[in-house]
């Protein structure tokens, strides 16, 4: 990221809602705030950037919006002959700061997933369409329309430019994390292909989240999804081959691992595992620092991560969650027993026929030292899972 | 996920799509056209294209006795690939769902794949 970027991206949230105060009208004034960071991007490696960087942008963008404003009011008027609509002031707005109510409205259930995602990305992220439409991997226009459809949702559902009433708000805070982590997620399980866009994806979600983070310090759960971004980033350099091959956590050289990030990340689960009440984040965190503070991978301390498993399966339970637990329990207690809990667990709708259970079995079976039934459900996993990467990794494995 | 849903052709879907009258052949197009446009608009669309008749491929010849074509060049193969869309969308259910739009839909010549991720999980 060039100096340029990471300078409109801090500032484009703040610009927009400085703008969406003054103003009003959340999509014009996205699009407004669109046009004076694309202006600036092309503008400012040129001339310099200007001494009051946000002033410049809530100036240009303002002005925009002004413009788009009369557009709009002409356009009425050729259609219907309304009546005059209150001028907006000419005044440069003020930076007051919102930038959590603009997350929680870029995060609002009216929207799908995906608009979700690329509207948070555009509006509090900063980044530009193209950009988004590089890191998913799909035409920009594809992007474009889901933003655009995002704002009429937004416009339609009556959604209001404040924060959610106490009443409403864990669900619309827990839809902000969710939305953080699969951007975080996105990035960072991205193993080949155009990966530098991507893991540009992390980087975004982390620096959103620490935002996030900043304004809501006394969240549990909110500290708790930075440091899992924390401690699970770090061992980024690790995690893949020049080829874009996975390696195993029980493989990684640990010494590529970020330990500057480690220790923020087991600071912030520390401390919000101490004062606040717990979360799904704040334990899946707390099994990365974990599985992070092991120096060696036969050091881990599996005994701990099975009790947190034990505690996220009866906080948060899902599939995954019953997978990796049992996995702690054939590091705690063999492969057997791990074995009997994965055959009444497969028999479960949720992961009959799932890739991920031949994955497990197959890898219990090598602990067991079974390796010809351990190849067949390698193959069998290998089959079944939707990643590219993932079917190289358990190939090899079945191969091997 | 992206989901390629795949139309495929016979002599047989061949025949009746010849048999149709122009209205009855404009109302097909304008089907595709509509679909076109919702998955546009959805922000669903990552491509969709329309492949030339078989006759017009060409096959890249295998070394010296190292074909393993089971099924003969594909000119004589019975089912060919006509089309195909290239969706971006939340899940296999609505893959299915647009899939079924597809006017070759109601003939069970159109099938879902889902599109290998480039991203891995840790293990």
């Amino acid at each position: 990221m060039t100096e340029v970027e990471s300078l409109l991206r801090e500032h484009a949230p703040h610009v927009l809602t400085a703008l969406v105060r003054h103003h009003g009208g959340f999509e014009t004034c996205e699009d407004a705030v669109q046009e004076a960071l694309l202006a600036a991007a092309t503008q400012w490696p040129v001339d310099g950037v200007p001494a009051n960087p946000r002033g410049w942008l809530i100036r240009v963008a303002s002005r925009r919006r002004v413009e788009l404003w009369r557009n709009e009011v002409a356009r009425r008027r050729r259609e219907e002959s309304v009546m005059l609509l209150e001028p907006p002031g000419t005044e440069p707005p003020s930076a007051v700061d919102d930038t959590l109510t603009l997350l929680f409205l870029c995060c609002h259930p009216a929207l799908t997933t995906a608009s979700q995602v690329a509207l948070t990305l555009r509006a509090v992220g900063g980044l530009t369409t193209g950009e988004i439409a590089r890191a998913f991997l799909v035409p920009e226009a594809t992007i474009g329309q889901r933003i655009s459809r995002a704002k009429q949702r937004i416009k339609a559902s009556g959604a209001e430019f404040r924060l959610p009433s106490p009443g409403e708000r864990p669900a619309r805070l827990a839809a902000v994390l969710r939305v953080l982590y699969l951007i975080f997620n996105e990035g960072y399980t991205a193993s080949s292909g155009p990966a530098l866009h991507r893991v540009e994806l992390t980087t975004e979600a982390i620096r959103l989240a620490r935002q996030l983070q900043a304004q809501l310090p006394g969240d549990g759960e909110v500290a708790g999804l930075l440091a899992l971004m924390l401690l699970t980033d770090a061992r980024r350099p690790a995690r893949t081959r020049a080829d874009g091959g996975l390696v195993p956590l029980a493989e990684q050289d640990r010494t590529l691992w970020n330990g500057a990030a480690i220790a923020e990340g087991v600071g912030l689960v520390m401390a919000a595992l101490a004062v606040t009440e717990i979360g799904p984040y704040q334990l899946q965190a707390a099994i990365a620092a974990v599985h992070d503070e092991a120096t060696r991978a036969e050091d881990t301390d599996w005994r701990q991560i099975l009790g947190l498993y034990d505690l996220l399966d009866r906080l948060a339970p899902g599939p995954m969650v019953t997978l990796n637990r049992i996995v702690a329990v054939a590091m705690v207690y063999g492969p057997a027993a791990g074995l009997a809990q994965l055959e009444r667990a497969a028999a479960e709708p949720a992961l009959a026929g799932h890739h991920r259970v031949h994955a497990v079995r197959a890898h219990l079976l090598d602990l067991a030292g079974d390796r010809a039934a351990a190849r067949e459900q390698y193959r069998l996993a290998a089959q079944r899972t939707l990643s590219l990467p993932e079917r190289r990794y358990l190939e090899s494995k079945a191969a091997g | 996920m992206k989901y390629l849903i795949m139309i495929w052709h016979n002599p047989k879907s061949r025949e009746i799509w010849e048999s149709f009258s122009d209205a009855e052949r404009a109302e097909g197009w304008r089907a595709y056209a509509e679909l076109d446009e919702s998955l546009a608009a959805s922000g669903e669309m990552v491509i969709s294209e329309a492949l030339a008749d078989p006759s017009q491929g060409r096959r890249v010849p295998a070394a010296e006795g190292q074909s393993l074509a089971t099924d003969g060049p594909f000119p004589e193969t019975k089912e060919q690939l006509a089309g195909f869309f290239l969706v971006d969308c939340e899940s296999f259910e609505r893959a299915m769902e647009i899939a079924a739009r597809v006017p070759e839909a109601g003939l069970g010549l159109v099938e879902v794949r889902p599109i290998l991720a480039m991203n891995g999980p840790d293990m």
